[in-house]
Formats: C-alpha cells, sequence, structure tokens
C-alpha cells in the first residue's frame, strides 16, 4: 500500500512535468498545423542552456531556469522565421520532413557542442527527501511540480484570457479575418511557436537537473510530448494536461510492478492504443485532425 | 543513346569486384548496394502511398534478428534464413498496415516510431531470445550450393557484393513491375486524392496494406543481407539513424521515382565515406539535417526528377 502511494505521488511528480512538454506541442500543432518533430530538441536546449549559465556564467539556478527559457523561445522564434515562415503554404508533410531535418540537424549540433558525456546540474536544493507520513520526495521534485504546474497554468490564462491569447486563437482559426481586425499575422505565428519551444525549454531546464543531461535525451521528450498530446487529443489543451499525469502514474506503476526495461515503453503502447481505439484522444470532445 | 547508357552502367556495376581492389572500397559499395534496396522499400511507402513511416528501421531490425537467430541458434540455412527475413517482416508489416488502416499523415508517422520504439525496446530487454545487448555474434555467411558443384561460400567481398548487385536489380525490377500494374496505378491514385480514388471503387485499404507488406518485406530482406553480410546482429540493427538515412536518400533522391532512392542511397552511402577522413560522424549527422531541409526548400522533387526535366529542356 505504501508502494502504490510512492509510485502514484512520483508519477504526479513526473506526470506535471510531461503535461508541460506536452501542452507546448499540443498549441504548435493545434494552432499551426505544425508537427513540431523538433519539440525535444527545445527540451534538451533549455536543459543545456541551465548547465551553462550554472557553470559558464555561475548565476545562481533560479536565474538559469528563465534564461534557459528565454535561450528556448529565441531559437524557435528564429526557426520560425527561417524555416516555417516560407512554407506557410506548403503541406504538412512537406513541413513535417523540414521538422524532422530540425531535430537531426540539432540534436547533432548538441552533441558536437556538449560531447557525449552525460552531464548532472547541480541545485541549491537538499538532497535530504522529505518524508510525509509513509511517503518521502526529494525538495528538488516539489519544486519542479511547483514550477511546471505554476507554467501550465499561466500557459492557460495566456491563451485564454489575454488579448495576445485571443489574437492566437483567432489567427489560426481564420487568417485573413483576423489580419483584417488588426491582428499582425506574421507576428502571432513567431510568438506561437516560439512559445512552444519555450514551454519545451522551461520543461528541459526544470528535469535537466533531476535527470542526467545528455544530447539524444530530447528523443524521449519528444517521444513523451507525443505520447501526451495523443493521449489528450491533439490541440487540446486541457486534454494534454490531464494527458501528462496520466503518462507519469502510469509509468511509474509499469515500472515498479511490470519491469523498468520496459519504462519507456509505456509511452509507445499508449500512442499505439489510443490511436488505434480512441484517436481523438481520451478526454475529447471535437477536435482538428492535421 | 538511354540503352547504350544503361548497358554501361550495367557493365561497370557488374565488373565492379574485378577493379575495385581497395577492399574499403568494396564494402562502401555493398553498403550502398544494400541500403538502395532499403531505399526503394521506403520509398513504396513514402513516394508511392505519400505515408511517411519513421519505423522502417525496424522491419530493417526485424530481418537481421529473424535470419540472426535462425542461422544462429537452429543453425537453419542462411537462404532459409533470409526468406524467414522477408516473410517477417512483410506479416510486421501487414499487422501495421491493417492497425493504421484509418491513420494518415502524422498519425501514420507516430504509430510507425511507436511500432519501432517497442521493438527496440524488447531486442534489449528479451534477453533469452535475443542476448540482449550483447548481441547476436557468428552469423554465418551465405553459401551457394549448386547440386554437383562444391559448396560455394559468399564470404568474400567480391561473392557478397554480387549477391547484393543481384537482390537490387531484382528488388527494382520488382517495383519497375508493381508501379507499372494496376496497383501501382491504384496506389498513385490513392496518394493523389483519395476520396476519388475510393470513390471509382479502388480498395483503399487494401492497396495502402499491399504497399506496407511488399515495403516492410523489402527492408527485412535488406536487413538479413545486411545481418550475413557483418555476421552480426545487435540492437543497433534498430537505431533511429537507420530510419533517417533512408527518409534522406528517398527525399534527395526523388520519391515516387524508382531511379531516385537508388541514386540517393549511393550517393548517401558513397560521400560519408569519403568525408570520413575530414569528419565525425557527428557531423555528417549535422549535415544529414541541413541537408534534407535544403533539399525540401531548394529542390524539393528530389535530385533526379530536377536533373530530368532541366536535361529535357536544355
Amino acid at each position: 500500500m505504501e508502494q502504490l502511494l510512492q509510485h502514484l505521488l512520483n508519477g504526479l511528480l513526473l506526470g506535471a512535468t510531461y503535461s508541460l512538454l506536452g501542452i507546448g506541442l499540443t498549441l504548435v500543432f493545434g494552432l499551426m498545423n505544425v508537427v513540431n518533430f523538433a519539440h525535444g530538441e527545445f527540451y534538451t536546449l533549455g536543459a543545456y542552456a541551465v548547465f551553462a549559465a550554472l557553470v559558464g556564467a555561475s548565476v545562481s539556478f533560479f536565474v538559469a531556469i528563465p534564461l534557459a527559457i528565454a535561450v528556448g523561445a529565441a531559437l524557435g522564434a528564429l526557426c520560425e522565421r527561417v524555416l516555417l515562415r516560407p512554407l506557410r503554404d506548403e503541406s504538412i508533410d512537406t513541413v513535417m520532413l523540414v521538422m524532422i531535418g530540425l531535430w537531426i540537424a540539432m540534436q547533432n549540433a548538441e552533441l558536437l557542442g556538449w560531447g557525449g558525456v552525460a552531464k548532472s546540474v547541480g541545485t541549491p536544493f537538499s538532497t535530504q527527501p522529505v518524508v510525509l507520513g509513509h511517503v518521502s520526495v526529494s525538495p528538488l521534485r516539489i519544486f519542479v511540480f511547483v514550477v511546471s504546474a505554476a507554467f501550465i497554468v499561466g500557459a492557460h490564462l495566456l491563451l485564454a484570457r489575454t488579448k495576445l491569447g485571443r489574437a492566437m486563437r483567432a489567427t489560426f482559426q481564420d487568417r485573413e479575418t483576423a489580419a483584417l481586425m488588426g491582428v499582425s499575422i506574421e507576428r502571432i505565428h513567431t510568438i506561437t511557436f516560439a512559445f512552444g519551444a519555450g514551454l519545451a525549454a522551461a520543461a528541459g531546464a526544470l528535469l535537466g537537473p533531476v535527470f542526467l543531461l545528455y544530447p539524444s535525451m530530447g528523443d524521449l521528450a519528444s517521444l513523451k510530448a507525443f505520447s501526451v498530446v495523443i493521449l489528450g487529443g491533439l490541440g487540446n489543451f486541457a486534454g494534454a494536461a490531464l494527458g501528462g499525469i496520466v503518462l507519469g502514474v502510469a509509468e511509474e506503476l509499469g515500472a515498479g510492478y511490470v519491469s523498468s526495461g520496459y519504462r519507456d515503453a509505456v509511452g509507445f503502447v499508449i500512442i499505439v492504443a489510443v490511436l488505434l481505439l480512441r484517436p481523438s484522444g481520451l478526454f475529447a470532445r471535437a477536435e482538428r485532425v492535421g | 543513346m538511354r540503352r547504350l547508357g544503361l548497358g554501361a552502367l550495367l557493365a561497370v556495376c557488374a565488373t565492379a569486384p574485378l577493379w575495385v581492389w581497395n577492399p574499403y572500397h568494396l564494402h562502401t559499395l555493398i553498403m550502398a548496394g544494400i541500403f538502395a534496396v532499403l531505399a526503394l522499400s521506403l520509398n513504396l511507402l513514402l513516394g508511392y502511398t505519400g505515408q511517411l513511416s519513421l519505423g522502417h528501421a525496424a522491419f530493417f531490425g526485424i530481418g537481421a534478428y529473424a535470419t540472426g537467430l535462425l542461422t544462429v541458434k537452429l543453425e537453419w540455412s542462411p537462404w532459409i534464413g533470409l526468406l524467414a527475413a522477408t516473410a517477417l517482416p512483410a506479416l510486421a508489416g501487414w499487422v501495421i498496415g491493417r492497425l493504421a488502416l484509418k491513420l494518415r499523415g502524422a498519425y501514420f508517422v507516430l504509430l510507425t516510431i511507436s511500432f519501432a520504439g517497442v521493438i527496440s525496446l524488447v531486442s534489449v530487454n528479451w534477453m533469452d531470445l535475443t542476448n540482449g545487448p550483447l548481441g547476436l555474434p557468428g552469423v554465418p555467411p551465405v553459401e551457394l550450393a549448386v547440386p554437383g558443384l562444391p559448396a560455394l561460400s559468399l564470404r568474400t567481398k567480391g561473392a557478397y557484393y554480387y549477391l547484393v548487385l543481384a537482390t537490387v536489380v531484382a528488388s527494382y525490377l520488382f517495383c519497375l513491375a508493381l508501379i507499372r500494374s494496376r496497383i501501382g496505378r491504384a496506389l498513385v491514385a490513392l496518394r493523389e486524392n483519395e476520396t476519388l480514388a475510393v470513390s471509382v471503387g479502388i480498395d483503399g485499404t487494401h492497396y495502402l496494406v499491399l504497399a506496407a507488406v511488399i515495403s516492410a518485406g523489402m527492408a527485412g530482406l535488406g536487413g538479413g543481407l545486411y545481418a550475413h553480410y557483418t555476421r552480426f546482429v545487435s540492437p543497433e540493427v534498430f537505431l533511429f539513424s537507420y530510419t533517417v538515412t533512408m527518409v534522406i536518400m528517398v527525399v534527395a533522391g526523388g520519391k515516387g521515382t524508382l531511379t531516385g532512392p537508388i541514386v540517393g542511397a549511393v550517393i548517401f552511402t558513397v560521400l560519408p565515406e569519403a568525408l570520413r577522413e575530414l569528419t565525425s560522424w557527428q557531423w555528417q549527422m549535422l549535415l544529414y539535417g541541413i541537408l534534407l531541409i535544403a533539399v525540401l526548400f531548394f529542390m524539393p522533387r528530389g535530385i533526379v526528377p530536377t536533373l530530368e526535366a532541366r536535361w529535357r529542356r536544355p
């Protein structure tokens, strides 16, 4: 029983970061109709940016995280301007192949820049776990959970409540009408992609210190993000947030009770099962199909 | 003129082991041949049905393991192994094709990635069957036994080159016949406009599954050839970089053509080997990524169709 509680707690903590990964991806897909296969690379970028800021510039951990997000968002904006803008009217498949190219290029650039040896990031948090009744949890994991949740809520509020969020939703619903209403279409495209990339970088900045940093870490992150997005239904924000928790808990239970070797298979199995049985996602009412 | 060129090309290919003295260069040619089979196989799906499989390394790997396990653990003949290396992935392709019936575009891509991911994890974790990360050493060489003559082992690079060349030619001719048949026309019709094609009575499901089965079988055969060439099978055959390489060969060479993937396979096997002295493997993969983007931007139809168009219109 205690073991089960511990698994559930770990799953919840892990799941929140998966949600954070997922909402960035689902946003870019749902709004821009771009399948961002490079999503995991922005996650890697965020993690390495924290590492660089801590080691290279020796800033505080709490400054390094916003810095990493800024780097991710800036590179996202650049990618949108250079790669996506010229292809705006191309088919979704061409754009998908371009994003695959970006994925490969970014990952190997990281490999060249940082080398293949895994790195670890030190944090100001104590490694002594906090014991709550029958379960224990490290302070860092609590911090990561709280910040992830804050980002998710913040992103939701930005999309649902602000003028910028409304402009984003309007642009991708009907480009011409939005332009007629005075929305700067080009700017919104750039901002949306940068937003998605920034969220991925945030997830990387937060999870990097929990795990180890290595250049291909983004592949697993992409996998989790896609599982989450498919669970929640493509373009479904709330679905992705919930989907992250489901994936986190499912992985913890799978690793705890089945086999830890197959932990990462949980995401694949979820993708296959959901695509086959309920392609619109578990929490979908109606969704866009790309 | 065209016939002359084709004859010359065939003569050059057929005599290569006689004048390519450097075993390393011959090795590069063999790998180019194996990748040509893989690229032709991926092209059937990506080029003719328009569906991108990012799990093709799985079919390649299943093929390699099928023949590896049969010949190492059961000591069966490599020929039966190669047959199984085609049949088993084809079966997997049928399953994937059936499952992916209603999925198109990004959903199909994700399903194939996930399939490859699961298979790759199984190959690492199912120690009893696959030896896990240690792999299967000692895959036997292919032997050619003609009745009445002593068995001829295709152990040497020169001999193996001919086996690979024969497979490439056979694959090419098979694809050519397929594309020119009713099936090929149905596939192209489905790619261009699925709704219209289905409305005139083309059974979309049937043809897409068929394309997946054939494509997977060919990729598996490529895996089988690879296993008997390197004489070793490990979970590395499932590496995503194999899939990436196939995609680049097809897209850069010219998807939806039959010469394109072969040209792509030769370019992208010879080029990295030529650059090996200058750059590391990471640089090559970085270059691959950039090249894929560049081709899509500047030569979206691929090298072969672009050059052909230029020749016709001087």
